[in-house]
């Protein structure tokens, strides 16, 4: 049995997203995991949902999350672990030229 | 984000443009691109309906940037804003970049780009090759942030820059409407009844539909753009959410599409797949975009834009996915 409180670890909002949260650059989310924390993004921000999961509720492939400067790709996916110190990034694709 | 930089040989000056410019030249192999017959990828057509896709990363530069890189330069070397001594400075995802550092190495000036930070590490890679430095900027700000610092290092040295700035320059959208758009005109015999093309700094939508509705009023220009502010559509922009280019005119647009970034990457394959045609994700989603138009018509020829070169993303994980 677990008695530990879930991480919480800053995650940096690109700028095309932050109409969604309140115009904030970052948002303090819960969770043990890359995934999790995600998953509690969209909690605090429901309409980010049809835009960061597809209709199975997986990630949509090409949305690209950071761990500190950390593609999770490369790491565990989305059961990339964090620790407090973590910074956790969604990171835009190239626009545009 | 640390910029990158590298010293520079010292550049020998200017060669100019005219008259010294001979057929070998790398530049004059700029434009005159083929039409690429897309047809066969839409089965559920009208026989009296036609897709055609214009071979733009047949380009030297390998995208459709060659055409605005090399109008702006000429432009920049004719009014002297580019002259012995300065260097070129612009904001790029990439192939503007691409462009303006191969005609930097053929015409002999510096050039150095910003571009965010995660561009595709092939681009980077080629960008340094033909010579150019980079200044790598913030990921979370996409192109806007390097429009930014591109804009802060010309206010403290203009004497230093050249500083086309693709996204507000008019030769931008020239470049389409005196070369791919007379192109498409001539190689579709007056046909071309549709324009479909993505956004990005949206010179090519705008000078091509130009273009086309002076000659034919009646041409039909759609433009594209990512479903969502977050996409993988690299080179087009999702306007409601990103600077708007100076040189767009959304009145040209007959209707928007939308297309998701899952479509343009499975028609991204469907085109290596099935045609042989390897081009980059902004193509594939102006051929999904083509398709959907080409699907509601009776009869009609639609012309779309292969913007660049697949090679440019074989590090990508799309092409592995099935179908």
């Amino acid at each position: 049995m677990s008695t530990t409180t879930p991480t919480t670890t800053r995650l940096q909002i690109p700028t095309p997203l932050r109409s969604f949260t309140g115009g904030n650059a970052t948002v303090a989310v819960t969770g043990d995991t890359a995934g999790a924390a995600i998953a509690n993004l969209v909690e605090q921000f429901p309409d980010l949902k049809q835009h960061l999961y597809d209709d199975e509720g997986t990630l949509r492939s090409f949305v690209n999350v950071y761990v500190n400067d950390d593609d999770i790709r490369y790491l565990d996916g989305p059961d990339t672990r964090l620790g407090s110190d973590d910074t956790l990034s969604i990171v835009p694709a190239v626009a545009g030229g | 984000m640390m910029p990158t930089t590298r010293s520079r040989p010292a550049t020998s000056p200017i060669r100019p443009l005219q008259p010294a410019l001979h057929d070998a030249d790398v530049v004059r192999q700029i434009g005159q691109t083929p039409l690429i017959d897309l047809t066969p990828l839409a089965p559920r057509r009208k026989p009296g309906v036609c897709v055609l896709g214009k071979a733009e990363f047949m380009n030297p530069g390998g995208s459709v940037k060659d055409r605005p890189a090399l109008r702006m330069v000429q432009e920049g070397l004719q009014s002297g804003a580019l002259r012995d001594g300065r260097t070129l400075i612009d904001a790029t995802s990439g192939n503007t970049g691409i462009a303006y550092a191969m005609l930097g190495a053929a015409l002999g000036f510096p050039v150095t780009l910003a571009l965010p930070a995660n561009a595709s590490d092939e681009r980077k890679h080629l960008l340094r090759i033909y010579g150019a430095d980079l200044i790598l900027t913030d990921p979370m700000e996409s192109t806007d942030g390097a429009q930014r610092e591109v804009k802060e290092r010309v206010a403290a040295e203009p004497d230093r820059y050249f500083y086309p700035d693709q996204y507000n320059n008019h030769a931008n959208w020239r470049a389409h409407y005196d070369g791919t758009g007379v192109e498409i005109l001539e190689q579709t015999e007056g046909a071309v009844t549709h324009f479909v093309t993505g956004l990005g700094t949206t010179g090519t939508f705008v000078g091509v539909s130009r273009r086309l509705k002076e000659a034919n009023p009646d041409v039909r220009c759609v433009s594209l753009q990512p479903d969502s502010p977050l996409h993988g559509l690299e080179g087009l922009k999702h306007l409601p959410t990103a600077l708007v280019p100076g040189i767009y005119d959304a009145d040209l647009a007959d209707d928007n599409l939308h297309v998701t970034t899952e479509a343009a990457q499975a028609m991204t394959r469907r085109l290596a797949r099935e045609l042989g045609v390897l081009v980059g994700v902004s193509g594939g989603a102006n051929v999904a975009g083509a398709l959907r138009v080409a699907e509601t018509l009776e009869t009609g020829t639609v012309v779309t834009i292969l913007c660049d070169t697949g090679m440019r993303y074989l590090s990508e994980d799309f092409w592995n996915q099935a179908a």
